[in-house]
């Protein structure tokens, strides 16, 4: 529970689902976004990235998806069943619920009976039966995001990026919001990578918080969440959870100095 | 009780399927939600009081206005009751004048459906690469500048004649520019994020283009072809007011004739059922629109 280095935490047993070795990132404009960043996530490990606004931390994203190449150093990842929440819900506004929810699969050439099968299960995931013929301006904020996670659901990710997906929302939806996260993380053992400033967000979630520096980013310190699963709301209260929370804010503002 | 009964209420009124979570239900009950549309007087009395100083300045016009503005006698603007009382209660001009509004609906309508189409395929050729918009985008608005005078003894060269040809050519020029510039924006108007996620499964250009691009523009496309099709209807009576020639003798070409022997209260009727087809095709469109996009399109117009 200490903060270790984190090249002590790249030992582990199974193959990581998602691997990044030596990655660095300079923009065209000279902006130097991350330095040096090497760490795998494994099959379910449910990894946090905090670190200041600004210090790269999507744009780990954006490498790990292959929407940006890196300038130097390597991704390893199966890119054929990726899910990618985004920070906005990005809902095609044309489309209903259902059909937006079944885009990603429509995109990958999914049969029309199968992508509609696994799209009405990844809305009853998410908790949005009966939303289904509902278009993007009929939701609420938490109602588009869930609609966005049902979209990456429906290709079944073995590897589930999230960008800050839930900045935008109040605290009480995003406290449902985790609580779905976590159900769905457990019910199908994703290897999750997930980017937040909150705090409280990265524990909850996690099974393992990374910080990292202002720009340009590099991972500065690792935290293993030890607390087992399904987490109850209650946890937020725990002494252990206060503490661990203390210690990686501590960190985080070492990172920002 | 009142917070079930509302609950309810609610469930109706969002029309939401069986099985929706109550708490998800009860996020969607805004209190600033929009009221069922209700009967607005505003919505009669506003264009009534308009209506009526309109037809009350015309009136004055033709009494003593054009006399006091212009030192010119009231006949040339003849009351709005002569005008309606000679052009369509008298068979035979009303006839004359609804033969001219057919031809120039033909014009105009054939005009418009040409435009969309090369118009629409020139937006989206523009839309494929930078420096095809670059390229093409300069002769548009050379195409906009120029006035169509200054082109028509060039056209007639070309046509040789009267008739249809020219005045499609004309009406063309004259409304194909909303077209083009409103296809271009909606096509480049998708989001980032949106893009970013075709791009994620590698979809190629034709699939972006067809299930984002296309979809994203419709609501600026149908702007472009509201104001299209009111530039349809002048490019049409213009066109045939320069080209004459032919069998289709079109609601500028008989205003014309009356109006060279004096007849002015016919070329004022003819003035308003061109005005009339302009409009027609003006609330087409945009019933078009709300038919096509109105169900998820957000305005993004503030609550007056």
């Amino acid at each position: 529970m200490t903060a270790t280095t984190f090249e002590r935490m790249t030992d582990a047993t199974t193959a990581p689902a998602l691997s990044f070795s030596g990655v660095s990132m300079i923009f065209p404009d000279g902006t130097h976004a991350l330095r040096e960043t090497t760490f795998d996530v494994h099959p379910g490990e449910f990894v946090t990235v905090v670190g200041p606004s600004g210090c790269g931390k999507s744009t780990l994203l954006r490498i790990a998806s292959g929407l940006n190449a890196p300038s130097s150093g390597s991704v390893t990842v199966d890119r054929s069943k990726l899910g990618y929440v985004f920070q906005d819900a990005t809902l095609l506004q044309w489309r209903s619920v259902l059909r937006n929810v079944e885009l990603m699969a429509e995109l990958e050439g999914i049969p029309k009976a199968e992508r509609h099968k696994r799209a009405m299960e990844a809305i009853q995931l998410v908790g949005l039966t009966g939303f289904e013929s509902k278009y993007p301006k009929q939701l609420s904020g938490g109602m588009k995001m869930r609609a966005s996670l049902a979209r990456s659901l429906v290709l079944n990710p073995d590897v589930f990026l999230f960008d800050e997906p839930f900045g935008a929302v109040d605290e009480i939806t995003r406290e449902r919001l985790n609580d779905e996260v976590i159900s769905l993380f457990q019910l199908s053992g994703f290897a999750g990578l997930f980017i937040t400033h909150s705090i409280s967000e990265a524990v909850f979630l996690s099974t393992r918080v990374l910080v990292m520096s202002a720009r340009p980013g590099r991972i500065v310190a690792s935290f293993d969440i030890p607390f087992a699963y399904p987490r109850p709301p209650e946890l937020r209260f725990d002494p252990a959870f206060a503490e661990l929370s203390g210690q990686i804010s501590h960190e985080l503002r070492g990172a920002h100095s | 009780m009142s917070v079930t009964s509302t609950q309810a209420d609610a469930v109706t009124a969002l029309d939401v399927g069986p099985g929706a979570d109550p708490d998800l239900v009860q996020e969607l009950v805004r209190p600033n939600a929009p009221a069922k549309a209700r009967f607005e007087w505003t919505r009669i009395i506003g264009p009534a009081i308009v209506f009526c100083c309109f037809i009350g300045v015309w009136e004055w016009m033709h009494r003593s206005g054009m006399r006091l503005l212009f030192d010119k006698p009231g006949f040339l603007l003849p009351s709005p009751a002569t005008v309606v009382d000679i052009s369509f209660t008298t068979a035979l001009t009303r006839s004359n004048l609804l033969n001219g509004l057919k031809w120039t609906t033909v014009v105009a309508l054939l005009g418009l459906g040409i435009t969309i189409a090369l118009g629409m395929s020139l937006a989206i050729l523009m839309a494929q690469a930078k420096w095809a918009e670059r390229s093409f985008y300069i002769y548009l608005v050379a195409l906009q500048a120029i006035p169509v005078l200054a082109i028509v003894p060039i056209i007639s060269s070309v046509f040789q004649e009267g008739g249809l040809k020219p005045r499609l050519f004309v009406c063309i020029m004259i409304s194909i520019f909303p077209i083009v510039t409103n296809t271009l924006f909606g096509l480049t108007s998708a989001d980032v994020g949106q893009h970013d996620l075709f791009t994620l499964r590698g979809a190629s250009r034709w699939t972006r283009l067809w299930k984002l691009q296309f979809p994203a523009a419709l609501p600026a496309i149908f702007t472009g072809f509201r104001i299209s099709a009111g530039l349809s209807v002048i490019g049409a009576v213009v066109g045939e007011q320069f080209f004459r020639g032919g069998a289709m003798k079109g609601i500028g070409i008989v205003m014309e004739d009356y109006r060279q022997k004096n007849r002015y209260p016919q070329v004022y009727g003819g003035l308003l059922l061109a005005a009339a087809l302009g409009i027609a095709v003006f609330l087409f469109f945009g019933w078009l629109s709300r038919r096509v996009v109105g169900h998820w399109y957000e305005a993004s117009r503030k609550p007056t």
